[in-house]
């Protein structure tokens, strides 16, 4: 009998630096499943952000480059128009992409920058200890809203993709999770969706992910999952909001 | 080559094709617009990359993701951008990628005003982002001299894989003078195997190459350090240029004078030659390095009674100055800015005052 279950190429032997139960990794295999079926491998170069997944490249077995807070898709954007060649990944969490690098996602988006990004999106500031973000739900206590998100004060959390998904620029923008078998099937269908349209040089593609930060959110593994579940899929609901046809 | 009649700003553009650089991104700032008002048709002629970025922010950041792949690349900005840039220069030169940032530079601080102005001296030459970093800055004092130093600095860049500034001011990118482009630069860069994102499959080995600035262990970031400074120490042996000027009368007074600056002063010395005062002057090409050991010698000289630097800020080569003299010789300013360039006879007035 053959393997049924192996490694993808594209991942790295590397132990973990990423909590357990927090579904950073999660994504990063679907990623990393995505490249090696794709075959892209030896030209890709991801864009790891500042936040957790800032080590990624210790985790890809491809060319990476390390961005500053927030400005992945301005690197994207730099790579991209020098060598069109290459296939690009920015890897951002909320913090980094709908905080301080708003600016350069929207306007990345807007050009139609032809690279993927990945937004996961765990409605908290993560590598920092738990601080609000842009996408932390009303009430929600963070070490920065104790008593909990005040949206008179702050405002509502962002919808990153429904708010790219309003720009007129051809794209592909999706929300997907990472909290059940089944969702994790879809995310993966969506990542491939999202590398084929920038491989047939179509479009620039979004897949936000719901992903859980269970330290920094005080719960076990199985509970981040049931309180992403009832509290932030809701509010950002999945599914495909932009395809560039 | 024949002379061409060229603006500043766009001999700054054709200089950088004609050194091989077909990427270039930028944010519109006067007074340098016309650098990508040019190459917004220049670069699409010869198959390169224009893109106008949405902030310097951002272009600082395009800057570096495409130096990261090993591709010569450049931007031009002014004062105030190049402060929103100096946060991707930190990083770029923390990821030792070679780049070429050119500053016209526009009087300040905040949005200043939009004349010449040589204000972003300490920026430029002792930091600007955070980190010990330093940028190898090269200071032309005409149109001529600008597109000698852009063509020499992408192989600059190259050798230190380190930021390369041309400091100019806007007097130099709003001028129109004679020019004679040296040949198409033929060398390309090299060695970027090693570290630069190019894909796997452009090389040899399977080694991931990953461009990064972040050294959690404190080992290995003090030796990132002592590489750079190692890096510095090297360019200060070997990149240190200067003019000379008047330099072999008895002078009685030495300027040091860079840039538009420079050009006043020697219509001064000229001037004051005919009235038989004899005045020297440096005119550091290079601001990092710093000609020291040049203006140590000459401050040295028995004539000599006075260093005086000359520069369109309120006192910023000075500092330099008084490093390299070594207290040898009183050392004074003078200078202006806001936009004003201190005219030949206020310089001589000056100097006649330091004179006695
Ligand atoms: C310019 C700058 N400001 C602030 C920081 C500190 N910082 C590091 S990570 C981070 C937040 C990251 O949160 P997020 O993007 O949500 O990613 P996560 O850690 O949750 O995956 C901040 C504020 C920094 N590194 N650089
Ligand atoms: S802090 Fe949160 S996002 Fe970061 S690794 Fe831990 S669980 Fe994951």
């Amino acid at each position: 009998m053959g393997k049924t279950f192996e490694k993808p190429e594209a991942l790295s032997d590397a132990h973990t630096h990423y909590c357990p139960g927090c579904t950073h990794g999660i994504i990063h295999r679907l990623v990393a499943e995505v490249i090696d079926e794709l075959g892209v491998r030896k030209r890709t170069v991801g864009i790891a952000p500042v936040g957790c997944a800032v080590l990624a490249y210790n985790y890809f077995t491809c060319d990476f480059q390390e961005a500053a807070h927030g400005r992945a898709p301005a690197m994207a954007t730099g790579i991209k128009r020098v060598r069109p060649d290459l296939i690009v990944f920015t890897y951002q969490g909320d913090g980094d992409l709908a905080s301080i690098g708003m600016g350069e996602i929207i306007h990345a988006a807007n050009r139609g920058e032809k690279f993927v990004t990945i937004f996961v999106n765990n409605a908290v500031y993560g590598m920092t200890g738990g601080q609000m973000a842009p996408t932390t739900m009303p009430g929600q206590r963070t070490t920065t809203s104790p008593a909990g998100r005040n949206v008179e004060e702050v405002g509502m959390p962002i919808k990153v993709a429904n708010l790219l998904a309003a720009l007129q620029t051809p794209a592909y923008i999706t929300r997907q999770s990472v909290l059940k078998p089944k969702h994790i099937i879809q995310a993966k269908k969506a990542i491939k969706k999202a590398f084929t349209y920038q491989i047939e040089k179509k479009c620039f593609s979004l897949v936000e992910v719901i992903s859980t930060c269970p330290t920094n959110w005080g719960l076990t593994p199985v509970e981040s999952i049931k309180w992403a579940e009832e509290t932030l899929l809701p509010y950002y609901e999945l599914g495909e909001l932009k395809t560039p046809e | 080559m024949r002379k061409v009649l060229m603006k500043g700003n766009e001999a700054i553009g054709e200089a950088a094709i004609r050194a091989g650089c077909l990427n270039y991104f930028a944010y519109p700032i006067t007074p340098q617009s016309e650098v990508a008002e040019y190459l917004s048709h220049r670069m699409p002629e010869v198959g390169g990359v224009f893109l106008q970025g949405e902030s310097e922010v951002a272009v600082g950041y395009m800057i570096f993701g495409a130096s990261g792949c090993g591709e010569r690349v450049f931007t031009t900005s002014s004062s105030p951008g190049i402060s929103l840039m100096s946060e991707a220069i930190s990083y770029i030169a923390s990821a030792q990628c070679p780049a070429v940032f050119v500053n016209i530079i526009r009087g300040g601080p905040g949005l200043g005003g939009i004349l010449p102005s040589q204000g972003d001296y300490f920026q430029a030459t002792k930091g600007g982002g955070h980190g010990d970093y330093r940028l190898l800055v090269m200071a032309p004092a005409s149109v001529q001299e600008a597109v000698e130093m852009v063509m020499e600095a992408f192989p600059l860049a190259e050798k230190y894989r380190n930021p390369v500034m041309i400091l100019g001011d806007g007097l130099i990118g709003q001028m129109m003078e004679p020019v004679e482009f040296p040949e198409h630069l033929s060398s390309k860069p090299t060695n970027k195997d090693d570290w630069a994102t190019t894909g796997m499959d452009t090389r040899k080995s399977d080694k991931p190459n990953v461009v990064k600035t972040l050294f959690l262990d404190a080992k290995v970031l003090n030796n990132l350090n002592l590489t750079l400074k190692a890096k510095y120490d090297r360019m200060k042996k070997e990149e240190v240029r200067y003019e000379p000027y008047n330099i072999d009368s008895d002078y009685k007074v030495l300027i040091v004078s860079y840039g538009t600056m420079s050009r006043v002063c020697k219509t001064a010395v000229d001037n004051l030659k005919e009235e038989g005062f004899e005045v020297g002057m440096i005119r550091p090409q290079t601001l990092f390095p710093f000609p020291e050991t040049a203006i140590n010698e000459a401050a040295g000289k028995k004539s000599c009674k006075t260093v005086v630097s000359i520069e369109m800020s309120m006192g910023q080569m000075v500092e330099d100055v008084e490093r390299s003299v070594l207290g040898k010789r009183p050392v004074e300013w003078y200078g202006k800015c806001g936009g004003e360039v201190p005219t030949p006879e206020e310089v001589m007035e000056v100097l006649r005052e330091f004179g006695k």
